[in-house]
């Protein structure tokens, strides 16, 4: 009987031990972060006041914390894109959008790359699509982060396409691309050499002003 | 779509700013925000309690009462703002739902209150969240098996045009239905306990026959118990046969626990009747009596506390077999023990480990009748362990049973398992479908050719008549999915036409697909079918006017043509088509005709066009706007 009362108390104890442990976590995501005040914001970036206060409404909203994780990010994405896989493609976007490479996402970050994304020029656009693609942040584009980018592309389609994916047709895509871009034959895409060639293709300029009205 | 994420589908439509030096091909036109108005606040006056919110999270969902036009109705213009005479605290529970897209159901709301609220703003009770559907599900069963409970007793008529059959099934199933009815269960009841009765007395010693042994009353009457035994058996026999004509599913009945019962009761007799009087088998004959026993059982048709006994046992069969286990176990334990502990005394009752096993029984339920005791001091220490144990293993199990039984007893309903078993199913279901929701949207937007409404240079009442039904975050998300599909120079399709589509490349060899096709030659020149609809898509980058016109009849035809069409794989004639046109108010009915035609000239040209199915088998027929599937293809994308 002594032994039993013995086992039970050991056990409490451990109990006790375990809500401590909960306890830490709790106050680690209980950090939240506030944003810079809406008129520095307004002066950085080339929205309006009620622009502003949309986008931030929407993103309290999903991130109540104020800073956007990788994993909420892609779940966010993930909503838009049913069909497939769409979390290769969100990591690389997520790169892209956290500039200063520390695993999240503030609501300047975010402002700021969509500032430059739907109200920049449209050299600051194809820069940042370039910084999109360079995954290794390198200034070149080389083939196999293409491929990648391509191939992320593709997931996002799903596995029910009509015509079903082949297995070489990011490969096909990407020579495609390398063939427009890669005007020296180097084997690598420079800013200058993208900036050019996606200036040169008209397609392409028609589709870039599609999302001037997306705010 | 989650409505959460509404707001994030600017940033989602940005970030398409990646795949735009990707893509080979051009994009499609974004939708246009026709109302242009700032976002505004407006007020909700229900009952007297203001609530407010941004129009833009109202119009989430159109197909709601204050998503749609209908709240106009409610409009109060002096003090402008939206008046709902109905319960405020519900109200909370709905306008949560715009915000954040998820509904709650309250658990102090009453359930038929709460379904009225919903039903009134246009909310169906599906949409639920996980979080309070299960205790939403279990609450509406509850009252409708209430509603049904009461109703139940309120009818005594029973439904006309009962066949023989099923009056007397109903009569068998449900005895207060009938007075009939009442009488046949009554007089059964009566019969089985005359029957146990007799099997009873039947072995007691009555009997003051002149010779000294006492003979038991079953041999000294035997004619009259045998007139008795006939007479009960005859019973059950018409009533079973009866039975098992009425039952709407004979081979269930026969395979129900209560049919076999009732064989098995009455089989001892008609055995007995066959066999002869041989001394062999007479043994045997006298253990079948032992059957007879089983006409108890008869009872729990009768008695409903019997039947959820039984079910109850059956339910914790698993529990049961715990018990069972851990008492062999410890049977075997002590048995062992106490052999070995025994072993040395003299003229011990514990000869083999097999004998010391009633020992062990008897110890640990605590009965303790006396023939068998340990003598050595070892013996009687480990007896006594034993015994202490025994109440341990037996005490355990046994409030489990006893929960599970009152448990079954409150909720009286047999079918209450089957039933939640369903919802459960219902629920899964449920979930996938909305998962599949959002994917399903796009695909059927598509059939129905609301896509096109972005490329048609249409007039002002078609694209109303084609956006009536989607908000504008829905053709906003459907763009950015469409934009994709031009990335990728793929399209989305359901898994339905991807298996066929993936048989009909394995078995024909297509030329490759190369995006980049010239335009011109498209329509003109031979090709297949698949080329056809390639062509089609580098014509709407280009300005053949005559062409997309007609183009954009044919599909402005698909989409009158697929919303009203079902889904059916008849290969109908042009004839039909061209008459439902007509019917449908089609802009383009004139031009039905020369525009099909037009389009399948070149198939018919090429001699590899094979008659495959999706896209279209016969040359001479291509577009058939009857299935959906189609459409699809067809139409210009």
């Amino acid at each position: 009987m002594g032994v039993v009362l013995g086992t039970f108390s050991m056990h409490t104890k451990q109990v006790n031990y375990r809500t401590d442990k909960v306890d830490d976590e709790l106050e680690m995501t209980m950090v939240s972060h506030r944003p810079e005040g809406l008129e520095q914001l307004e002066a950085q970036t080339n929205f309006t006041k009620q622009e502003l206060q949309v986008l931030y409404r929407g993103f309290k909203n999903e991130c109540p914390s104020g800073v956007v994780n990788e994993e909420t990010f892609k779940h966010i994405y993930a909503q838009f894109f049913p069909h497939g896989d769409a979390s290769t493609y969100a990591h690389y976007l997520f790169n892209a959008f956290d500039t200063g490479n520390n695993g999240s996402i503030k609501f300047e970050d975010f402002v700021m790359g969509l500032s430059t994304l739907l109200r920049g020029t449209v050299r600051d656009k194809l820069e940042w699509t370039f910084h999109l693609y360079d995954i290794n942040r390198d200034g070149f584009i080389n083939r196999e982060e293409m491929t990648e980018i391509v191939r992320a592309i593709y997931d996002m389609m799903g596995k029910y396409t009509y015509p079903a994916l082949k297995g070489d047709v990011a490969k096909q895509h990407v020579d495609t691309f390398f063939e427009k871009m890669d005007k020296n034959k180097d084997g690598v895409v420079t800013l200058e050499e993208f900036v050019i060639a996606c200036q040169e293709d008209e397609n392409m300029m028609r589709s870039m002003q599609l999302f001037e009205n997306v705010m | 779509m989650a409505a959460g994420v509404a707001a994030w589908l600017p940033f989602a439509r940005a970030a398409a700013i990646g795949w735009m030096p990707v893509a080979n091909l051009p994009m499609p036109v974004a939708p246009t925000n026709k109302n242009k108005r700032q976002d505004e606040l407006i007020i909700l006056n229900v009952s007297g309690r203001r609530f407010q919110t941004w129009r833009n999270t109202l119009d989430r969902y159109p197909d709601t009462l204050l998503g749609s036009s209908e709240k106009e109705f409610f409009f109060n213009e002096e003090t402008r703002e939206y008046f709902f005479d109905r319960d405020p605290d519900s109200f909370r529970s709905i306008l949560n739902f715009y915000r954040t897209g998820k509904l709650h159901y309250p658990r102090y709301e009453c359930i038929s209150a709460y379904d009225e609220e919903l039903a009134f703003f246009g909310i169906i009770p599906e949409i639920i969240s996980d979080c309070c559907y299960e205790e939403y599900k279990d609450r509406k069963r509850e009252n409708t098996e209430r509603l049904m409970d009461d109703l139940e007793d309120n009818k005594d008529n029973k439904p006309p045009n009962m066949t023989c059959r099923e009056t007397m099934w109903r009569a068998f199933e449900n005895p207060h239905t009938s007075t009939m009815a009442l009488v046949f269960y009554y007089v059964t009841g009566f019969f089985i306990a005359i029957s146990v009765i007799t099997n009873v007395v039947e072995t007691v010693p009555c009997g003051s026959m002149p010779n000294q042994r006492d003979i038991p009353c079953g041999e000294r009457y035997t004619e009259a118990f045998f007139c008795m035994d006939t007479a009960c058996v005859m019973i059950f026999t018409v009533e079973y046969l009866m039975r098992l004509f009425a039952a709407p599913s004979r081979y269930r009945f026969m395979r129900s626990v209560m049919s076999i019962i009732d064989v098995v009761a009455i089989l001892p007799y008609y055995i007995g009747l066959v066999m002869t009087n041989n001394e062999d088998v007479s043994g045997a004959f006298v253990t079948l009596r032992v059957f007879r026993v089983f006409r108890i059982f008869k009872f729990s048709r009768h008695s409903q506390g019997l039947r959820i006994l039984g079910y109850t046992l059956k339910s914790c069969a698993s529990e049961l077999g715990f018990l069972l286990f851990s008492l062999t176990m410890a049977i075997i334990i002590f048995a062992t023990v106490m052999f070995y502990a025994e072993k040395g005394s003299s003229s011990s009752k514990f000869t083999s480990i097999p004998a010391s096993f009633w020992y062990t029984i008897v110890t640990m339920t605590t009965l303790g009748y006396g023939d068998m005791v340990p003598k050595t001091i070892a013996g009687k220490i480990f007896g006594s362990i034993c015994s202490l144990s025994g109440v341990l293993v037996i005490a355990l199990p046994v409030p489990v049973i006893v929960s599970n039984f009152s448990r079954i007893y409150h909720q009286n309903q047999r079918a209450d398992k089957r039933r939640a078993q369903k919802v459960q199913k219902a629920r899964l279901a449920r979930m996938r479908i909305s998962k599949a929701g959002s994917s399903t949207a796009f695909l059927h937007s598509k059939r129905n050719g609301l896509n096109q409404s972005l490329e048609l240079t249409g007039s002002l009442e078609e694209d109303q008549q084609l956006k009536k039904t989607t908000s504008l975050l829905e053709s906003q998300h459907h763009h950015l999915l469409h934009c994709l599909e031009k990335t990728t120079n793929h399209e989305f399709v359901d898994e339905r036409l991807y298996e066929q589509g993936y048989l009909q490349t394995a078995l024909q060899n297509f030329p490759s697909q190369s995006p980049s096709l010239s335009s011109e030659e498209g329509v003109t020149g031979t090709c297949c079918s698949r080329r056809t609809k390639k062509n089609i898509q580098a014509l709407n980058a280009t300005h053949t006017h005559s062409h997309t016109h007609n183009l954009q009849e044919l599909s402005a035809l698909h989409i009158h043509c697929g919303e009203q069409q079902p889904l059916n794989t008849s290969r109908s004639s042009l004839n039909l088509m061209s008459d439902e046109s007509g019917s449908l108010n089609c802009k383009s009915s004139g031009l039905v005709t020369t525009a099909i035609i037009s389009i399948p000239t070149p198939p018919s040209n090429n001699s590899r066009a094979n008659p495959d199915a999706p896209p279209p088998p016969n040359p001479d027929a291509p577009p058939r706007p009857n299935t959906g599937s189609d459409v699809v293809k067809i139409s210009a994308l």
